[in-house]
C-alpha cells in the first residue's frame, strides 16, 4: 500500500509541476485546488457539474460561470464546443485566467494576459461561440445579470443592453450608415471598448498558498 | 479703531475687485437649492468667530464701556444712536467673513495663477497681506486663528463634509493600507520627529532650549498630522489616479483623529512628568490611544445610523430635513468631544456611514441642498482658515527664531515622512494586487502638507509646561507653509514630471458599467468555485448582509426600491439619452434606428426632446417661405425634402437659438404679467412649478410662435389681431414636473400635444414613433384664414383665461379644426410612442405609450373670449 502511496505522490506531484508551468500556478496553489477539486468532484476524475456550490445559489450570473468552465474555448488550444465533464486540467485552466500578474511581467506579457482575459470574458457572453456577442446574447447577458436584484423588470434589463449596444455600435462605427445593420460585438470591438477598463484589480483573485480548512465539502 | 480698519480693508478689497459685493452673490447663485442656505451660512459663521473675537474685543470694550455709559445719561430721545457696541463682535465676525470671501474671489479671478500656485498657498499669503494691514492699523496683532475656533466652528464641516463625499467604496477596499498609514505612519513620524529632535537638541545642535524628550515626543505629534484641508485643496487640483487619491486622503482624514489621539496620549505624559511615568502608565496609554480612536469611530458610527433612521421619517417636515444632517453630525463631534474620544473620528464616521441611507432616504432637493450647504460651509472654512493662517503669522511674539531648530524639524518631518511611506508601503504592496509603484510612493510622501490641525494642536499647547511654546508654534507655522505653499505649487509639476497616472476623468461607458457589475460577480464565484474565502467573497457577504438587513431597517420603503443600483442605472441611461437626443437627435437608445433610414427620426428627435418650445419662433421665420408658399399643398407634399432642409436649419441656427431661447426664457417664461404670486412660506419652496404658471408659458409661448410666424408669413406687425394659430411642426411637449393629470391639449394643431411628463423624476416624457410605420406628414399645415378672426384660440386671449381653464380650445375653435379624425388616424403613427417596444420606460412614471389623440374634444371649459 505504501508503495503504491508513494508511487502516486511521486506521479501528482510530477504532474503538479508540469500543471504550474503550464498554468502558472505555484505547487502549493496548485495542491490546494486540487483538493477543492476533489471536493467539488466528490472524489472522482473528473467534475460533471458545479451547480451544487451552495455559494453561488445567488450569484446572478452563476450559469455563465459554470458554462465558462465547460467552454472549450477557455482551454487555449484552439477548440470548440463544450465539455460534458472537466478534469484538473481544466479545472485549473480556467481558473489560471484569475491569476494575478506577478509584478515581473513584462508590457507585452501583460498585454497578452489582459487580452486573454478579455477573451475569457467575450466567450462567456458569446454562448453560441460565433465570434460576436448579438443583441440577443447581450441582453441575456444583462437579464441574468439583474435577475437576482428584483424589481427590476426585463423590459429595464432589455434597455440597458439596447443602449450598451447601441453605444459599442456608435463608439465603434462612428459614421455608420444608417441602414447599417450593427450584427453584434466583435471580440475586437469588445476590445477596444473596454480598453480604458482597469482590468488588474478586476478580473484577479488572490490563490492563496495555503490550505484553507474551514472549506466545506459541498458535494455532500 | 477696530471698525474702521475693517472699512479701509474693505475698500482696499473693493478697488481691487474693482466692483461692489453684489460680485460676490454671483457666485451664490448658482449654488441653486444652496442659496436659502447662505444665510443660514452667515448666521452660523456668526456664531463662529463669536468667541474668537470675544477675547480680542474685550480690551476695546472696557475702556469704550464707560465712556458710553456716561454719554448715555443724555436728556431726551435720541432718534439715531450709533450702537456700535451691540453689534461688535457679530459685525467683525461678518466682516472677516466677507473679507475672506473677497479674498477667495480675487484669487480665483485669475486662473493663470491658481494654475500654477495652489488657491491655500495665496490665501495664506493673502492672510499675510491682510494681517499686515491690521498690525499697521493696531499695531499688535488683534486676530490670529484661536483653537477653539477652530476645532469647535471651522474644522467640524470640513471633516463632514469629506466624510459625507467619500466614495465609500474605494475607501473601505483600501482601508487597510489607510489604516496602516493612519495609525502605524503616524506613530512612526511622531516618535522619529521627537526622538531626532531630541538627538539633535542633546547633541547640541540647537544651542540652549528648555525641551525635554516628552515634550519633544508631543511636538513631534503634532507636527505628524497630515492635513486633509492641505490635502484636498491641493490633490483636488491635481487629479491624481483614485487608489493614489484615496491613500493619502483618507489617511490625512483619519491621521488627523490620530493626531489627536497621539496629542492627548503625549499631553497628559507631559503632565504627569518624566519620574513619574512607569510602565503601567505607557500601557494605559497605549490602551487609551485605542480606546480613543476606536471610541470616537464608534460614536460617529452611531450617529451616522440615528442620522439615517431620523432621515427615514422627515417625509412630512421636508424643509427642513438637510439640516438634521448638519446637526446630527456636529452633535456626533460634541458628544465625541465630550467623552474625550476622538471627535474627528467620529464625524468622518458618522459622514460615511449616513451617506447612502441619508441620499436614499430624503428628498432628492434635500440631498442637493445637502450637498450645496455643505461644499458652502466647507469651502467656506477652508477659507477662513487659510487666510488666518496667513494673519497668524504676523505675530512678533511667536517668532523666536532657532535656526537649528527649525531647520532641522522641518528636514525630519520632510525625511521620515519620506522613509515611512516607502516602508508602510513596501510592507502594504506584498499584499497588494496592485503594487503601488515608486511613482505613487513618491507622491504620496510628497502629499504630507501639514496644515491648520498642526498649528491648531501647537496653539493648544500649554505655556507653563511647555516653555517654548512660542518657538514650537513659529516653526509649525514655518512648516505648514512651506508644505502647503512649496510642496503645493510643486505638487502639480512633479505629478506631471513623474507621469504618475492621472485619474481618467471620461465617464465609464454603459457597457463598461455593466461588465463592472459582471467582474463583481464573476469574481465571487470563482472565489466560491475554487473554496476560498477571500475579499470579494466577504464582500459578497457583506453586500448581501447590508441589503437585506441595514437597507430593511434604515431605508424608508420607498427609498429602498429606487435605490437599486440597477435603478440608478436605468435613469442614467434615460437621462443620457434624453440629453443625448438634445444633443445630437441621432442616438435613439434602441437598435431601431439603425436599421431603418428614416431622416425623419432624427428630425423628429431633434425636436421632440427639445423641450424649449420657445426656440420655435426662430425656425418658424427659416421655414416661412417653404411652408407658406403652399400651406395646402403642404399636407400631401412629400415630406422628407422639408424636414432636411429643418434638420439643416436646426444645426445651423443651433447658436442663434439659443441666445434667442435664453432671450426669450428671461422676457416671457419667468415673468408671467400678472399671475406672477409672490408667495412666502417658511415650510415650501415653489421653484416656479405651479400649473398655472406652467399655462401661462405655455400661452405666452404659443402666441410670441404665432406673433413671428404672421409677422413672417404675412408681413403682419406681430401684434394683434392674431387669427389662427396655424403652425405646426412637430409634437410639442413641456415636462412640467406635474405627471399627475395628463392633460392633452388638442387644438387646431395636434401637435400641439401637451404631454405632461414627469420631469421631476427625471424621465423625459418621450413621444418616438415607430420608424417605417409611415409618418407622412409631420409638418402638417393646417389651413389659415387671416379673415376669421372670431378663430381666435382661446390660448391667445391669455389675459382673459382662468388657468384653470386655460387651455381647452374654444368650441368654435374646435369647430374649425382642420382635422378631423380621419385626419389624425393618417397621423396617428406620429403620435404613438413606442418606446415601450425598445426602450420601456421605468415601472411606473410614465407609460408612454400614448394613444392618438381622441377625436372627442377635449374637457371643454366655457369661457369668454
Amino acid at each position: 500500500v505504501t508503495v503504491t502511496m508513494g508511487a502516486a505522490q511521486t506521479r501528482s506531484e510530477h504532474s503538479y509541476q508540469d500543471l504550474s508551468d503550464k498554468t502558472g500556478f505555484s505547487l502549493e496553489q496548485i495542491t490546494n485546488l486540487h483538493k477543492r477539486f476533489k471536493q467539488l468532484s466528490g472524489d472522482s476524475e473528473t467534475i460533471r457539474n458545479l451547480n451544487s456550490i451552495p455559494d453561488l445559489t445567488d450569484n446572478p450570473i452563476k450559469n455563465q460561470i459554470i458554462n465558462a468552465f465547460f467552454d472549450k474555448r477557455n482551454q487555449r488550444n484552439g477548440e470548440v464546443g463544450t465539455y460534458r465533464e472537466i478534469g484538473f486540467e481544466e479545472f485549473l485552466m480556467v481558473m489560471s485566467h484569475f491569476r494575478p500578474t506577478s509584478r515581473k511581467t513584462s508590457e507585452e506579457e501583460k498585454k497578452a494576459i489582459r487580452k486573454e482575459k478579455l477573451r475569457f470574458l467575450f466567450n462567456m457572453h458569446d454562448s453560441d461561440s460565433d465570434g460576436t456577442i448579438t443583441l440577443e446574447e447581450y441582453r441575456k447577458v444583462v437579464e441574468e445579470l439583474l435577475s437576482k436584484s428584483g424589481n427590476i423588470d426585463l423590459e429595464v434589463a432589455k434597455a440597458i443592453a439596447d443602449a450598451a449596444m447601441l453605444e459599442v455600435a456608435s463608439t465603434n462605427m462612428p459614421d455608420m450608415a444608417p441602414d447599417y445593420f450593427y450584427e453584434g460585438i466583435t471580440f475586437e470591438h469588445f476590445e477596444q471598448i473596454l480598453s480604458g477598463l482597469e482590468m488588474e484589480s478586476r478580473m484577479h483573485i488572490r490563490f492563496l498558498d495555503v490550505d484553507t480548512n474551514t472549506m466545506r465539502c459541498d458535494r455532500k | 479703531n477696530v471698525i474702521f480698519y475693517l472699512f479701509f480693508l474693505l475698500l482696499c478689497i473693493r478697488d481691487v475687485v474693482g466692483s461692489d459685493f453684489c460680485l460676490i452673490a454671483g457666485p451664490m447663485r448658482r449654488c441653486g437649492h444652496g442659496h436659502c442656505w447662505l444665510l443660514g451660512t452667515l448666521a452660523f459663521f456668526y456664531l463662529v468667530l463669536l468667541s474668537g473675537v470675544e477675547a480680542d474685543a474685550k480690551s476695546d470694550h472696557h475702556s469704550e464701556n464707560g465712556h458710553h455709559q456716561n454719554a448715555s445719561s443724555i436728556s431726551g430721545i435720541p432718534i439715531v444712536t450709533f450702537k456700535w457696541h451691540h453689534v461688535e463682535t457679530p459685525y467683525t465676525v461678518a466682516l472677516w467673513i466677507i473679507v475672506a470671501g473677497l479674498c477667495k474671489l480675487v484669487i480665483e479671478a485669475n486662473h493663470h495663477v491658481t494654475n500654477v500656485i495652489p488657491e491655500s498657498a495665496l490665501l495664506i499669503c493673502s492672510g499675510f497681506i491682510l494681517g499686515g494691514m491690521v498690525w499697521g492699523a493696531d499695531k499688535k496683532q488683534t486676530f490670529k486663528l484661536n483653537p477653539t475656533v477652530f476645532f469647535y466652528y471651522l474644522l467640524p464641516q470640513i471633516i463632514l463634509d469629506a466624510g459625507y463625499s467619500m466614495p465609500n467604496k474605494l475607501f473601505f477596499t483600501n482601508l487597510g493600507g489607510i489604516l496602516l498609514h493612519a495609525v502605524i505612519g503616524t506613530c512612526w513620524n511622531a516618535a522619529t520627529v521627537g526622538l531626532s529632535l531630541w538627538g539633535c537638541h542633546m547633541g547640541g545642535a540647537m544651542g540652549d532650549l528648555d525641551i525635554g524628550l516628552l515634550q519633544y515626543l508631543l511636538f513631534g505629534s503634532l507636527l505628524s498630522a497630515v492635513d486633509p484641508v492641505a490635502v484636498i485643496a491641493v490633490f483636488e487640483q491635481v487629479h491624481v489616479n483614485e487608489v493614489l487619491f484615496i491613500m493619502v486622503f483618507g489617511e490625512s482624514l483619519l491621521n488627523d483623529g490620530v493626531t489627536v489621539v497621539l496629542f492627548n496620549v503625549f499631553d497628559s505624559f507631559v503632565s504627569l512628568g518624566g519620574p513619574a511615568i512607569n510602565a503601567a502608565e505607557i500601557v494605559k496609554g497605549i490602551i487609551s490611544f485605542f480606546v480613543v480612536a476606536f471610541g470616537g469611530s464608534l460614536v460617529g458610527l452611531v450617529f451616522g445610523l440615528l442620522l439615517s433612521l431620523l432621515t427615514r421619517c422627515t417625509k412630512n417636515i421636508q424643509i427642513i430635513e438637510p439640516g438634521f444632517v448638519f446637526v446630527v453630525g456636529y452633535l456626533s463631534y460634541l458628544t465625541a468631544e465630550m467623552l474625550s474620544l476622538s471627535a474627528i473620528l467620529s464625524i468622518t464616521f458618522c459622514g460615511v456611514c449616513c451617506q447612502k441611507y441619508m441620499n436614499a432616504n430624503m428628498d432628492e432637493k434635500s440631498v442637493t441642498t445637502v450637498r450645496y450647504a455643505m461644499k458652502v460651509l466647507a469651502n467656506g472654512s477652508e477659507t477662513m482658515i487659510f487666510v488666518f493662517l496667513g494673519i497668524t503669522a504676523i505675530d512678533k511674539t511667536i517668532w523666536v527664531w532657532n535656526t537649528g531648530f527649525i531647520l532641522l524639524t522641518l528636514l525630519f518631518v520632510l525625511v521620515y515622512r519620506v522613509i515611512g511611506v516607502f516602508f508602510l508601503t513596501w510592507i502594504q504592496n506584498k499584499f497588494r494586487l496592485v503594487p503601488l509603484d515608486l511613482m505613487d510612493r513618491i507622491i504620496m510622501s510628497y502629499g504630507g502638507l501639514r496644515g491648520a490641525v498642526a498649528y491648531g494642536l501647537a496653539a493648544l499647547l500649554d505655556e507653563n509646561k511647555i516653555k517654548e511654546k512660542p518657538l514650537m508654534i513659529g516653526t509649525t507655522l514655518i512648516i505648514v507653509y512651506f508644505t502647503v505653499v512649496l510642496q503645493g505649487i510643486t505638487m502639480k509639476p512633479l505629478v506631471t514630471w513623474l507621469k504618475v497616472k492621472r485619474a481618467t476623468n471620461n465617464e465609464l461607458t454603459l457597457i463598461e458599467k455593466v461588465q463592472n457589475k459582471v467582474f463583481n460577480h464573476m469574481l465571487v464565484a470563482i472565489e466560491d468555485i475554487s473554496g476560498q474565502k477571500g475579499n470579494n467573497y466577504m464582500r459578497d457577504k457583506w453586500t448581501h448582509f447590508e441589503e437585506k438587513w441595514m437597507s430593511w431597517f434604515l431605508m424608508k420603503p420607498s427609498a429602498r426600491k429606487k435605490h437599486d443600483h440597477l435603478f440608478n442605472i436605468f435613469h442614467m441611461i434615460n437621462l443620457k439619452d434624453a440629453l443625448e437626443y438634445v444633443d445630437k437627435g441621432e442616438s435613439n437608445g434602441t437598435l431601431e434606428f439603425i436599421r431603418n433610414d428614416t431622416a425623419f427620426i432624427d428630425f423628429k428627435k431633434n425636436y421632440e426632446d427639445d423641450f424649449s418650445d420657445v426656440s420655435m419662433p426662430d425656425l418658424t421665420i427659416d421655414m416661412g417661405d417653404d411652408t407658406i408658399a403652399n400651406p395646402y399643398a403642404r399636407r400631401d407634399a412629400v415630406p422628407s425634402i422639408s424636414l432636411e432642409m429643418h434638420k439643416q436649419t436646426n444645426y445651423g441656427l443651433r447658436e442663434s437659438e439659443n441666445i434667442n431661447t435664453h432671450h426669450l426664457l428671461q422676457q416671457h417664461l419667468y415673468k408671467s404679467r400678472n399671475q406672477h404670486r409672490f408667495r412666502y412660506s417658511r415650510s415650501h419652496f415653489d421653484l416656479n412649478q405651479d400649473e398655472n404658471e406652467v399655462q401661462e408659458i405655455f400661452q405666452r409661448t404659443m402666441r410670441n410662435r404665432l406673433e413671428s410666424f404672421k409677422s413672417a408669413k404675412l408681413g403682419v406687425a406681430p401684434p394683434k389681431p392674431i387669427t389662427k394659430h396655424p403652425r405646426k411642426d412637430t409634437q410639442k411637449k413641456m415636462p412640467n414636473g406635474k405627471s399627475t393629470e395628463k392633460r392633452s391639449y388638442y387644438s387646431g394643431d395636434e401637435d400641439f400635444e401637451f404631454s405632461e411628463g414627469d420631469s421631476a423624476s427625471g424621465y423625459f416624457p418621450r413621444v418616438t414613433h415607430r420608424p417605417g410605420t409611415g409618418i407622412e406628414n409631420p409638418s402638417f399645415m393646417p389651413d389659415l384664414d387671416p379673415r376669421a378672426p372670431v378663430q381666435i384660440p382661446p390660448w391667445l386671449a391669455e389675459g382673459e383665461l382662468d388657468s384653470t381653464a386655460g387651455v381647452a380650445p374654444s368650441q368654435r375653435a374646435q369647430a374649425g379644426l382642420p382635422r378631423t379624425p380621419s385626419n389624425l388616424n393618417r397621423l396617428a403613427p406620429l403620435r404613438i410612442s413606442t418606446r415601450s417596444t425598445d426602450f420601456p420606460t421605468s415601472s411606473s412614471s410614465q407609460q408612454s405609450n400614448e394613444l392618438p389623440p381622441p377625436p372627442s374634444p377635449p374637457p371643454y371649459h366655457p369661457h369668454k373670449i
